[in-house]
């Protein structure tokens, strides 16, 4: 049997999924369930001066309303996870619902459960908030000013931290032959996954058992901390994350919803379901990015970078959520100085509340905003001193016999090389052909733009002492348990929560490639806290990196100790086995042997094992890695811009990543696809835009862009793998590539495209509008 | 306020259901919650989204629009009448084959929305196919591996014609 790693398989999990089969948590129906809804708040900063809930109990079908005050007492607030140190971190729990005040707009303040969807709806309109209005502050500079209304009372100018981390002598920018300063704003961006937030949870009053089903990447999170919130213990508290339609990093936070959705079922002793509307999602479920950040690079005339400081100032929306405080900390902070050796190098970043809904992690969580700011500092940099982007580049990589490699921000990049990436890219795009035909256009009036970005995350989440010294509240292990049952037929159990990346079909290559048995024989079960004894969950592509590789280990024992049975029953020693295709073969005596099922079943029935062993073939494995990974690449975008109208058109985008071993090329080219349409999403068209008042003016599909089909041209994706030396598959993720990669990629396409109107900077989203008025603006060349 | 129920007869997947709704009660509500076929799903409140795509009297059209009792007397298809593990229907394997999909959820609806483009245009190319998109979003697959899909959906409906193999669509039973 040829190894299964490396080959393009096509999906276990999709068969149900096709056929209309799946289980969404909006699909579970339990007797006598009710219905919830949630009232939210229409304003972004208000006194609760009186809600009268007494129409709305009245409404037919109506069970039950809660109020903020309705919990006090009987839930505790939801806290955050993340407290980073060394940087006077000011965390403010959350009520379930709000009390006193809302703080913006889209917070919970009262939840009706009815009989049906509909009758709760119908009660939500008929509860009467009287609000005092206060003065609201949504922007970050604005809060940080003295004066600005305060979110919290007592957080002095709104400041949640401080964070700064490496330091750069005054001197490397004074004396420096080159500095350029520039200005970027990362635009705040809603995740929206397909299928919005929902639960629904069941409680046996004679058990004290709870049971609730939810959207979660990360179900043994949300356990530890809903138990703690509700007051059930862990042993009584199981989640089941069904089929998750999307994640992008919005359901790996812990929000109050889904806590007193269980809390109403545990109360009214009836299972309760909530499904978001989109809606709401776009009020209530956490935001991203939002975040204004300053570079200075210093460096020589002959493009020789020296030093990089960045500030970023950092919108962390009311609270404080799940991982709000790491992303631009930790998760940006760490990574500003990109694929480049810049030898020194500091970051500091403000965090502030406003009267927004919160952010936290989306899809590359830090790593795209510090891939932007760094890719288009780079090219500032070439262009102050008139050197091609790509010669830059080349002169400022880590190269690869340099790794691994400690960086100025003290990380240690596992492996790479970069060169092999961008050499790929080029190739790929014909770089000289397009720089001629860019000329060439040049002169007929037309805006051909060429952008380019290297980039390198940080994947693979893990090693848990990094993630305790962090001030992370979660271990970053992952849980495998590999068990076949008599028959030869394999379960595999993951800690991991893979919610569409395609781990039940790549965790059972792993399998298949260890054990010899035919695919069709693996089952992968995830999302399940009763089922599998802990996890930490899928988001920073840690799914396969550390997931997979705790698979990989306990499939490993697996088989060590089948090869054991297999030679006390052939009566040899194990040196004299060899084992493939799932036969235990003695060396040299074809015929004497042993298939993996033989020995499924001999362990299990136990009428003859190795003195001292015991039964069953069954193995487990807690791995914890040495180190991050990181996956790196080069993206070349090609783009038109019309000049009558601002309108870009995509025209090539080629990605060539680096993620380590592929395991199904196929999947990981869905997950860099996908991660390409949510970054070049970015670039041009998606944006969450609050009015003065604090109302989100985008806040349904028809106000916010999402991308469609055919926004993009066929995207041309293609992989180079250097191994991860810090697991045993040598994977790195890939789930983010795309998403880091490509907003630079795209900004320093049009940009490059505007030249000729002396364009050097416009923010994203690159609308037709901003880029119209830029251009009727910008001179133009004769 | 619930209003008096009324009683509208639709032919769901091949077989009649006779049921008494709100007259305000969605196409897509009555089949997830009257009828209990989940597979059609909720992406959006504004028809933007296309996960709730269904065929009503052989057009596509989003059930989060269209009222159960605008369906009365008319024969609805979802996913679940597309086909079965058994026998796929060619858009079905066209998604399986080329990886149209990750999460899964917009999946039944992007597939009823294929279902109607495909009646259209049996042989679109590229552009079209991404044009014909327009009514739907998929956050996930980027949507190249779906238009690989969809051709390769077209190429297998066009086979099956071509050997009379597909009947009618109307033929699947409920869950």
């Amino acid at each position: 049997m040829a190894s299964m790693i490396g080959t393009r398989i096509k999906r276990k999990e999709d068969p149900k999924l096709i056929t209309g089969n799946g289980n969404f948590t909006d699909d579970i129906k339990l007797p006598g369930m009710l219905y919830a809804a949630f009232l939210r708040s229409t304003h972004a900063h208000a006194r609760i001066k009186r809600i009268d809930v007494s129409q709305a109990v009245k409404h037919p079908g109506v069970v039950a309303i809660y109020t903020g005050g309705d919990l006090v007492g009987r839930m505790k607030s939801v806290p955050t996870s993340w407290y980073v140190p060394g940087c006077n971190l000011k965390a403010k729990d959350r009520s379930p619902l709000a009390v006193d005040k809302v703080l913006y707009v889209g917070e919970g303040v009262a939840m009706v459960v009815a009989e049906d969807r509909y009758a709760a709806y119908d009660a939500l309109d008929a509860i009467e908030v009287e609000y005092e209005e206060l003065k609201a502050v949504t922007g970050q500079e604005a809060a940080l000013k003295d004066g600005a209304p305060l979110v919290h009372e007592d957080v002095e100018n709104n400041l949640a931290f401080l964070w700064k981390a490496g330091e750069v002598p005054d001197e490397a920018f004074a004396n420096a032959e080159v500095v350029v300063r520039e200005r970027y704003y990362e635009q705040r961006v809603v995740p929206n996954p397909m299928e919005t937030r929902a639960a629904v949870a069941q409680y046996n009053s004679g058990s004290g058992d709870m049971t609730m089903w939810c959207t979660s990447q990360n179900p043994h999170i949300h356990r530890m901390v809903y138990a703690e919130v509700l007051d059930i213990p862990e042993s009584k508290l199981r989640i089941i994350a069904p089929d998750v339609g999307g994640g992008f990093g919005a359901k790996i936070g812990v929000y109050a919803d889904e806590a007193v959705v269980a809390y109403a079922a545990r109360h009214l002793k009836r299972p309760v379901k909530w499904m978001e509307d989109r809606k709401e999602h776009f009020m209530a479920t956490n935001h991203a990015r939002d975040e204004v950040i300053e570079v200075e690079l210093a460096g020589k005339r002959d493009g020789t970078m020296t030093a990089l400081r960045v500030r970023n100032i950092a919108n962390m929306g009311a609270y404080l959520s799940t991982m709000g405080a790491g992303v631009p900390t930790i998760c940006f902070g760490l990574m500003v100085t990109g694929a480049y050796a810049i030898p020194q190098a500091a970051v500091e970043v403000y965090g502030v509340y406003t009267n927004t809904t919160p952010t936290d992690a989306y899809r590359g969580a830090g790593k795209p905003e510090s891939a932007y700011q760094i890719e288009r500092a780079v090219d500032a940099f070439a262009r102050e001193i008139g050197m091609d982007p790509v010669e830059i580049r080349r002169k400022n990589f880590i190269p690869k016999e340099k790794f691994p490699y400690d960086t100025a921000m003290a990380v240690t990049y596992d492996s790479g090389d970069y060169m092999l990436t961008l050499d790929k890219a080029l190739e790929m795009a014909n770089y000289e052909d397009l720089r001629r035909e860019q000329e060439e256009l040049r002169k007929q009036g037309r805006y051909l733009g060429i952008g380019l970005s290297t980039y390198v995350e940080l994947c693979g989440l893990g090693p848990s002492k990094v993630a305790g010294a962090i001030g992370l509240q979660f271990g970053q292990w992952e849980n495998a348990t590999v068990r076949v049952h008599p028959s030869g037929k394999v379960i595999v159990l993951t800690g991991a929560s893979p919610h569409g990346q395609g781990e039940d079909t790549t965790f059972a290559q792993v399998v298949a490639d260890k054990l010899g048995v035919p695919l069709e024989d693996i089952e992968v079960l995830h999302g399940d806290t009763q089922m599998i004894p802990m996890g930490w969950g899928t988001y920073g592509s840690r799914t396969t990196p550390v997931g997979g590789a705790a698979v990989a280990i306990a499939a490993e024992r697996v088989t060590e100790k089948a090869k054991k049975i297999a030679a006390h029953e052939l009566e040899v020693s194990i040196e004299d086995l060899e084992f493939s295709d799932g036969v235990f073969q003695v060396k040299g005596v074809p015929g004497h042997q042993r298939t993996f099922q033989e020995i499924a079943r001999s362990a299990n029935m136990a009428w003859n094992l190795p003195e001292g062993m015991e039964p069953a073939l069954e193995a487990q494995s807690f791995f914890d890695p040495s180190n991050f990974v990181y996956p790196f690449g080069a993206h070349i975008c090609v783009v038109e811009v019309d000049s009558n109208t601002g309108q870009i058109e995509l025209k090539r985008y080629i990605a060539v990543d680096d993620v380590g071993r592929v395991i199904n090329p196929m999947i990981a080219e869905g997950q860099v696809h996908g991660g390409l349409a949510q970054g070049i999403g970015q670039a041009l068209w998606e944006g969450a835009v609050y009015g003065e008042n604090g109302q989100l003016v985008s806040g349904t599909f028809m106000d916010y862009t999402m991308p469609k089909a055919d926004f993009f041209p066929v995207l041309e994706t293609v992989f180079t793998e250097t191994p991860s030396p810090v697991n045993p598959l040598g994977a790195k993720g890939v789930g983010e590539t795309g998403t880091t990669a490509s907003p630079p990629a795209v900004v320093n396409a049009v940009l490059d495209a505007l030249r000729p109107f002396g364009i050097t900077h416009l923010d994203m989203p690159l609308t037709p509008e901003k880029v119209w008025k830029a251009m009727q603006k910008g001179r133009k060349e004769a | 306020m619930s209003a008096k129920k009324v009683k509208i007869s639709v032919k769901v997947n091949g077989v009649q259901r006779t049921t008494e709704v709100e007259p305000r009660l969605l196409l897509v509500h009555y089949l997830r919650d009257v009828l209990d076929l989940t597979g059609t799903h909720v992406g959006c409140d504004t028809t933007q989204c296309g996960a709730c795509t269904v065929m009503l009297n052989d057009e596509a059209v989003k059930s989060c629009t269209v009222l159960a009792v605008q369906a009365d007397g008319g024969e609805v298809t979802t996913v679940e009448g597309l086909g079965s593990m058994e026998q796929l229907h060619p858009i079905q394997e066209g998604f399986w084959e080329k990886h149209g999909l990750q999460c899964g959820f917009c999946t039944p609806g992007v597939m009823m929305a294929t279902m109607g483009l495909l009646q259209e245009n049996p042989e679109p190319t590229e552009k079209e196919i991404r044009e014909g998109l327009k009514g739907v979003i998929c956050r996930c697959t980027g949507y190249q591996y779906i238009v690989s899909a969809i051709q390769d959906a077209a190429q297998r409906m066009a086979e099956a014609k071509r050997e009379e193999k597909v009947g009618t669509l109307h033929t699947g039973g409920g869950k």
